[in-house]
């Protein structure tokens, strides 16, 4: 695929879909926190502070549930452990950026403009650094507003929505929607089905420790994958 | 209810560690060549790490105290294969009509 001529806007236009889930995952949020008991500016400040709504939705539950606060940090922090994995990713693509760029990246880092923008930089080898910095606050400029105003939208209006619209599934769907794209080659759908399994398997770990030890499972097994079908291809060249 | 001192030293804390985990390699590694075997693992993190967020979020859902309950799950294998079949548009509303009408079904 040949680099957009505007990136900020191509970014900004493939990350439009996400409208759809970043709406009612941060409307839920903001509903969900005045409901535990939170004040408008402590809702806002959560959301602008941490800009992480799976790990929010964690801390939340688990100082309703009166656990301590070392306890809720330590299992929010786990859960956003996996964008340590999403900040190695980025190093090839945008490594070479000035820090004061690559800092703002970092605080805009969440699963849509990450997923979104490394299928496009593989799908684009040609871009610039300049094309994929622009591409990804194009991805960050739809996200980001909505996510803090339709927390604010949801703290306003409290529990005004009824719990039977299942609104907490908009979260696993959305993660499926993230998926979905990825998994184009073998090595990919073996990664994904091995992280489902390993997942499943140690479902018991406390502090979502499972994460971690399911995701390792599943890039091994992609890399691995990977490598056995170039070793066949190699040798069916050969032969 | 949530007491404030708790709620404002995990926030502030939350905030700080999720940034430092984000600025991890980006800030440190910065223009320095990954070596070639992390750069083939990192190619698979989207797809190993979605699922595991995903599998427990739909089998044992906190909405529902943990329960498994059919229509999330059929919901979830609909999002995903229309997810493969028409993108995430595609994904995302396929699953949130088929939760609703099996919801009313079940």
């Amino acid at each position: 695929m040949p680099p957009p001529r505007h990136p900020f806007r191509a970014g900004f236009r493939d990350c439009l879909p996400f409208v759809l889930i970043v709406i009612p995952f941060s409307t839920l949020f903001g509903v969900v926190a005045r409901d535990a008991g939170l004040d408008l500016l402590q809702v806002m400040s959560m959301s602008v502070i941490v800009i992480a709504g799976a790990s929010q939705f964690t801390a939340l539950a688990l100082l309703q549930d009166g656990a301590p606060v070392f306890v809720a940090l330590l299992a929010a922090l786990a859960v956003n452990l996996r964008m340590a994995m999403y900040s190695a990713a980025l190093v090839p693509h945008l490594g070479r950026a000035p820090l004061g760029l690559r800092a703002l990246a970092a605080y805009l880092m969440v699963d849509q403009s990450f997923a979104v923008a490394v299928r496009r930089y593989e799908d684009s080898p040609e871009m610039t650094l300049s094309h994929k910095l622009r591409y990804y606050f194009g991805c960050m400029a739809v996200v980001c507003p909505i996510w803090y105003g339709c927390t604010l939208a949801g703290a306003l209006m409290g529990r005004a929505i009824p719990a039977e619209l299942s609104l907490d599934f908009a979260v696993p769907v959305c993660f499926i929607a993230l998926l979905a794209p990825l998994l184009r080659s073998l090595p990919h759908l073996l990664a994904a089905l091995v992280s489902a399994l390993v997942t499943v398997g140690f479902a018991w770990l406390p502090w979502n420790l499972g994460l971690p030890i399911a995701a390792i499972a599943a890039m091994i097994t992609g890399a691995q994958a990977e490598l056995f079908l170039r070793r066949r291809t190699r040798k069916e060249g050969f032969a | 209810m949530i007491d404030d001192t708790a709620f404002w030293s995990l926030t502030l804390a939350l905030g700080l560690g999720t940034f430092l985990i984000r600025f991890s390699f980006l800030g440190l590694l910065g223009g320095r060549q990954l070596p070639d075997w992390l750069l083939l693992h990192l190619k698979y993190v989207g797809v190993a790490v979605f699922p595991a967020l995903i599998v427990p979020a739909v089998l044992w859902p906190a909405a529902l105290d943990g329960e498994t309950q059919a229509p999330r799950v059929i919901a979830a294998l609909v999002a995903v294969a229309a997810g493969l079949r028409f993108g995430p548009v595609g994904a995302i509303t396929a699953g949130l009509a088929t939760l609703y009408s099996t919801q009313a079904l079940f």
